[in-house]
C-alpha cells in the first residue's frame, strides 16, 4: 500500500445554518489521482478549500502527512506550500509578469535562490509550451495560457498534492484541451492530485478513483470504469444522464 | 490691463506661491500619512481605533475646510497649544485630506477580489508578504487616480488659507485689490499662478497613473 498523503476524517463544515459536510472522510495515497464529480452546490469546491484551510471547519480533522491542516496550526504557511491549488479563474497576480507570478512564492515564502527558481520556472514553462510568454503580463494571455501558468506556479512550489478546482470551467472549448493535457501529463508523472471537474471524459481518462459527491456526502466511490459504466446508486445514474442527450423525434 | 502693475507685483505673487506650495505639499504629505493610518486601522479592524477613525472621517468630510481651519487656528490656543498660522494651515489640510486619502486607499483595497488574497495564501505566503507583494501594489494602482485627484483638490483648497491670515496667493490678490482696485490684474495673476502650480501636478499625475497601471513594484 502506498503511503497516505492526505487524510480527511469526519469533516464537518457549516456555513451559518447551511450544512455542507456532516461527516466526510477521505484518504488520498501517494501518486493517486482522485476525481471528484457531483452536481453544483454539493460541496466539491468547498472540500478543496477546506483542504487548504481557506475555510474554517467545525469538526473533524484534515492531515497532510500526519500534520494537521488548520488555521490554528502555527505551521500553516509551510503546510500550504506543500498543497498546490489551481483556481477556476486562474487568480494570477495581474501586476506581475508570468515569470514573476511563478517565482514570487518559491523565492519569498520558501526562501529559495532566485536563479535556481528562474531556471526551474522557465523549464516548466517550456514544458507547457509557454516559454515565449515568460515576460508577458496575465492580461496578454488567453484563458488557457493563464491556466497553464497557474498550474506551473503551483508546480514550482514542489507540492505534495495538487488541487484542481474546476480549472477548465471558465475556458473556451478549444482551450480546455490544452489545459487538460497538462494535467494528464502530471498524472503520468505520478503526481498526487485531487481534481474537481465537469469534464466527464477527462475524469474517466485521468482518475484512479472517482468520488461522487452529493449533498455533502460521498454518495458513491469507485474506479472510473465502474462508476461511469455501471453506477451503483440511482442518484449517480441520474447525474451521469445529464451529460448524455437523446432526441425523441425522428431526424429527417 | 496695466502691464507695469503686473510686472511689479509678480515677485509678490511668486513669494505667495512658494508659501502656498510649501504648506500645500506639507499638508498633502500629512494627509496621505493620516489616510494610510486610517486605512490600516480599518483593514486590520483594530477595535476602538476603528470607531475613532469612522467618526473622524465623517467629521472631516462633512465640514468645510474654512471651519476646520477656524477651529484649529482659534481653538488650539484655548487648549494651551500655541503655534503659528503655517502649522495651522498644514494641520487643517491634513485634517481635511486625511479622510479623502483614507477613502481612496480603501476603494483600492476593496476593489481587489478576496480570492486574490486566498490565491497568495494558498501559495504559502505569509499575511505580510501577501499585503506587501500582492495586495498593496494592486490597491495603489487602483487608488492612484483618486489619490491624484485628491492632491489637486487639496492644492486648490489652499485658497481659503487667507482666512487665517496666511499670505498665500488668495491673500495677496485680495490685498492688492483692496489697496489699488486693480481687480483685473490681480485676478489674472492669481489665476496664472494657480495654473502654474496645478498644471504640472495634473500632467505629472496622468503620467504617473499610466505608469502605475501595470507597474510590477519588483519581486
Amino acid at each position: 500500500m502506498p503511503e497516505t498523503i492526505l487524510e480527511i476524517s469526519h469533516l464537518r463544515k457549516l456555513y451559518d445554518d447551511l450544512r455542507v459536510f456532516e461527516d466526510l472522510s477521505l484518504t488520498v495515497h501517494e501518486g493517486e489521482v482522485i476525481v471528484i464529480v457531483g452536481p453544483s452546490g454539493c460541496g466539491k469546491s468547498t472540500l478543496l478549500r477546506c483542504i487548504n484551510a481557506l475555510e474554517d471547519i467545525q469538526g473533524g480533522e484534515i492531515r497532510l502527512r500526519g500534520e494537521p491542516v488548520s488555521k490554528e496550526n502555527r505551521n500553516l504557511q509551510s503546510i500550504r506550500q506543500k498543497i498546490g491549488m489551481v483556481f477556476q479563474n486562474y487568480e494570477l497576480f495581474p501586476h506581475m509578469t508570468v515569470l514573476d507570478n511563478i517565482m514570487l512564492a518559491p523565492v519569498k515564502a520558501q526562501g529559495r535562490k532566485k536563479e535556481e527558481v528562474r531556471e526551474e520556472a522557465l523549464d516548466l514553462l517550456k514544458r507547457v509550451g509557454l516559454e515565449s510568454k515568460a515576460d508577458s503580463y496575465p492580461r496578454q494571455l488567453s484563458g488557457g495560457q493563464k491556466q497553464r501558468t497557474a498550474i506551473v506556479r503551483a508546480l514550482c512550489m514542489h507540492p505534495e498534492i495538487l488541487l484542481f478546482d474546476e480549472v477548465t470551467a471558465a475556458l473556451d472549448p478549444e482551450m480546455v484541451r490544452e489545459v487538460l493535457e497538462v494535467i494528464l501529463d502530471l498524472a503520468n508523472q505520478g503526481k498526487t492530485m485531487l481534481v474537481v471537474t465537469h469534464e466527464m471524459q477527462f475524469a474517466r481518462a485521468i482518475a484512479d478513483r472517482v468520488i461522487f459527491l452529493d449533498e455533502g456526502r460521498i454518495c458513491e466511490e469507485g474506479t472510473p470504469d465502474g462508476f461511469f459504466d455501471e453506477p451503483k446508486t440511482e442518484r449517480a445514474r441520474k447525474f451521469l444522464n445529464t451529460f448524455t442527450f437523446e432526441r425523441k423525434g425522428a431526424k429527417n | 490691463m496695466d502691464q507695469e502693475f503686473i510686472a511689479e507685483y509678480i515677485p509678490l505673487y511668486r513669494e505667495a506661491a512658494v508659501l502656498t506650495v510649501k504648506i500645500g505639499f506639507a499638508g498633502i504629505a500629512a494627509a496621505i500619512l493620516l489616510g494610510l493610518i486610517c486605512e490600516i486601522t480599518d483593514y486590520f479592524r483594530i477595535p476602538v481605533l476603528k470607531r475613532v477613525v469612522a467618526v473622524y472621517i465623517e467629521l472631516s468630510r462633512n465640514t468645510p475646510l474654512l471651519i476646520q481651519l477656524f477651529f484649529i487656528y482659534y481653538g488650539l490656543p484655548k487648549l494651551g497649544i500655541h503655534t503659528n498660522a503655517e502649522v495651522c494651515g498644514v494641520a487643517g489640510l491634513a485634517f481635511l485630506g486625511g479622510s479623502y486619502m483614507a477613502e481612496a486607499f480603501r476603494s483600492g483595497v476593496e476593489a481587489i477580489d478576496a480570492i486574490q488574497e486566498e490565491s497568495a495564501y494558498s501559495l504559502g505566503l505569509s499575511r505580510f508578504q501577501t499585503i506587501r507583494y500582492v495586495l498593496l501594489p494592486q490597491a495603489l494602482t487602483i487608488s492612484a487616480p483618486a489619490l491624484i485627484a485628491n492632491v489637486i483638490f487639496l492644492l486648490k483648497e489652499t485658497s481659503v488659507f487667507s482666512a487665517i491670515s496666511l499670505m498665500d496667493l488668495m491673500f495677496t490678490a485680495k490685498d492688492l485689490i483692496g489697496l489699488y482696485y486693480s481687480t483685473t490684474e490681480s485676478l489674472v495673476l492669481l489665476v496664472v499662478f494657480y495654473l502654474l502650480i496645478l498644471l504640472p501636478v495634473s500632467i505629472l499625475g496622468s503620467v504617473m497613473e499610466r505608469r502605475l497601471r501595470y507597474a510590477g513594484f519588483g519581486v
